[in-house]
């Protein structure tokens, strides 16, 4: 009797499932393994490179998602369509381990943090190929400024070595008002129209608009310059050492100002296993698996109990782990309402097409 | 049961077609809300005749009047239709040779060419077009083999251009354009060939005069499948075609994922239906009357 009742729970434990809908190239696939092992619990894992993409899954709802990882500012809009549920303390027993310096920021997306935990945080900057760079624009190129992009004199030499955007309007137009001197966060129309002029002078010398192939580009060789979020480039930079291929990547949070930006684990209102997702939430929380994670993808977390694990390149880097007088540079951003959201978009697809 | 029979064919549409069309219809004369589904008014039915007046009376055209205001969405209707009907035209130009040549193989060489015709069916379609990255891009086949016999001196760009997508909507199309046209050509009847040869005709003369004119049913279901996908394309320009590559497929896209409008996005779809549907309605009448006319 005993023996049948086991075997049953080990079928139903065999058949429970938890759905991952997160960012690609964002977790060590070693600790998925790890998850499925502890808790016997089958990890589907799916990943995607746009908000937008995985704002559309959650609004049209029964996206079958336990987890996902929007960033803070599509995460606020999200819990105001009411596609999340709140989550239950009482299973997250590792929910000490956060950090009150990154839960304080996230706050202003979500309240009391209440539906979301902090899973990695980082900037919007600039990937660059050094060597190349100062072969084409001299020693003095200003690899630490927007200008190096946005200035068409420079993109104009830049373009036959290649340079990559990301396909992010959100990220790319705060961007451009930042180089403008302007308020990144602008919800003013006519202040956003101000970066049309700027970003049309440069889009012909942009070899792609898109947001995850810049990291094998860079590392390749293949561009010399993307517009990109520092853990990325940062990968780009290893898997370039790793191919011993001559290339060496470094990434700079522009002078101008960097857009600072908070990835957030959160689970669906209409998940259909919330009670595995709040393990996998734990499980992430767990301070040497959320060090295991920040290691493997160069990428600051919101975890202070992470900090004593994780490797001094991750920790001990200032374009991962900002010192007081970069994070003084960092700028943050609110969503944008539907009027203006077209605005940009529209603005966007003039950029991409020229139409 | 006859009636049964007729009743099949009316049951697939109204099924596959007209309840979509009114669904998408619906949601294009709504508005845009910050909620799950992203639109309002929302359909409830529980609170009977009276909730659906109510939701009757806030549907409206706005979005349609939306898309006159911006010449993104006609440019990229234009656009399509040009890329949708030059590609149609292109399939034609190897298709018709192609079903020809089967037509007229040793009947017992028939099945295996068909088969050949078929096989690329049997790997998927995406990776059908990612190959094509391969052959197009400046480091790919095509440019190696042209730099290798002299032809170039220097790579030419064709991957992120227009000509990228004109070669991939062809190429994944053709056996759309060369089964129909060999159907058609398999069946016509030889005799009459002979027949235009003893009444004078040179072979090219009986062939403009006979197998052309014959093969017009085929020739016309093979345009029919390829300009209508094509048309609506997104996969195709959004792996092979520049940035600037404008076609309605990769807008609607746009408007569904980044604006995350749906009602634009069922307008954008409504109209696009529209421009398909009313020409290849009236060209069906028109060849009702033909036929008509000549019984």
């Amino acid at each position: 009797m005993s023996a049948l009742a086991l075997g049953l729970a080990a079928t139903t434990a065999f058949a429970e499932e938890v759905r991952v809908y997160n960012w690609s190239d964002y977790i060590d696939e070693a600790l998925l393994e790890k998850f499925e092992a502890e808790t016997g619990i089958d990890l589907i894992y799916d990943v995607f490179d746009s908000n937008e993409v995985l704002e559309t899954k959650m609004l049209a709802g029964s996206s079958g998602y336990d987890v996902v990882v929007p960033s803070g500012t599509f995460l606020q809009r999200q819990i105001a369509a009411g596609a999340f549920q709140p989550l239950d303390q009482g299973q997250l027993s590792n929910s000490g381990n956060l950090w009150d310096v990154i839960a304080d920021r996230t706050a202003q997306y979500d309240p009391g943090n209440a539906y979301s935990i902090n899973y990695m945080w980082g900037t919007t900057g600039l990937g660059v190929n050094v060597g190349k760079v100062q072969e084409i624009l001299g020693e003095d190129a200003p690899v630490g400024s927007l200008a190096l992009v946005f200035e068409p004199e420079n993109m104009e030499k830049l373009a036959e070595c290649g340079v990559h955007f990301l396909d992010a309007p959100s990220e790319i137009i705060p961007a451009a008002l930042a180089y403008l001197g302007e308020n990144p966060d602008s919800q003013d129309p006519d202040v956003i129209a101000k970066a049309e002029p700027l970003l049309m002078a440069v889009r012909p010398y942009v070899t792609k608009f898109h947001s995850s192939e810049y990291i094998n580009a860079l590392a390749n060789g293949d561009i010399c310059v993307a517009i990109g979020w520092s853990g990325d480039v940062l990968q780009a930079r290893d898997r370039a050492w790793e191919a011993e291929n001559g290339v060496e990547i470094a990434y700079n949070a522009p002078s101008e100002g960097a857009l600072m930006w908070f990835d957030q684990m959160a689970i669906p209102a209409d998940a259909p296993n919330p009670e595995a997702a709040h393990k996998f939430l734990n499980f992430i929380m767990d301070a040497n698996n959320m060090a295991d994670a920040s290691n493997y993808v160069y990428y600051a977390n919101g975890n202070l109990a992470s900090q004593e694990f994780l490797i001094e390149d991750v920790i001990g880097d200032t374009a991962i782990y900002p010192d007081e007088a970069t994070l003084e540079n960092l700028y943050t951003t609110t969503p944008y309402g539907p009027r203006v959201q077209r605005t940009v978009t529209r603005l966007w697809t003039k950029i991409k097409s020229g139409t | 049961m006859r009636r049964l029979l007729i009743a099949i064919p009316y049951i697939w549409l109204l099924l596959l077609f007209l309840v979509p069309f009114g669904i998408v219809l619906k949601i294009s004369l709504s508005d845009y809300a910050l909620s799950i589904p992203p639109y309002t008014p929302q359909l409830d039915l529980s609170t009977g005749w009276q909730g659906f007046a109510e939701f009757w009376s806030q549907l409206d055209m706005e979005n349609y009047w939306f898309l006159t205001d911006d010449d993104l969405y006609w440019k990229a209707y234009l656009s399509s239709l040009q890329i949708a009907a030059l590609s149609t035209f292109f399939t034609l130009l190897v298709g018709f040779p192609i079903a020809y040549g089967m037509a007229n193989a040793p009947e017992h060489w028939r099945p295996t060419l068909m088969l050949l015709i078929i096989l690329p069916f049997w790997t998927s379609f995406l990776i059908r077009v990612y190959a094509w990255i391969g052959i197009l891009s400046n480091e790919g086949f095509l440019n190696q083999f042209l730099l290798a016999i002299g032809l170039i001196s220097a790579p030419i760009k064709i991957l992120n251009t227009d000509i990228a997508v004109y070669i991939g909507i062809t190429y994944t199309y053709l056996p759309f354009m060369v089964l129909p046209i060999y159907a058609t050509l398999e069946k016509l009847d030889g005799s009459l060939l002979e027949a235009a040869e003893d009444l004078g005709c040179t072979r090219l003369q009986a062939f403009w005069a006979v197998t052309v004119p014959l093969s017009k049913p085929g020739v016309i279901a093979g345009c029919f499948l390829v300009f209508i996908p094509a048309l609506g394309e997104f996969v195709i320009p959004s792996l092979l075609g520049g940035s600037d590559t404008l076609m309605i497929g990769k807008v609607l896209w746009e408007e569904f994922f980044s604006n995350r409008d749906w009602p634009v996005a069922s307008a954008v779809a409504i109209i696009l239906l529209l421009i398909l549907v009313i020409p290849i309605i009236l060209f069906q009448r028109n060849e009702q009357k033909q036929r008509e006319a000549g019984n």
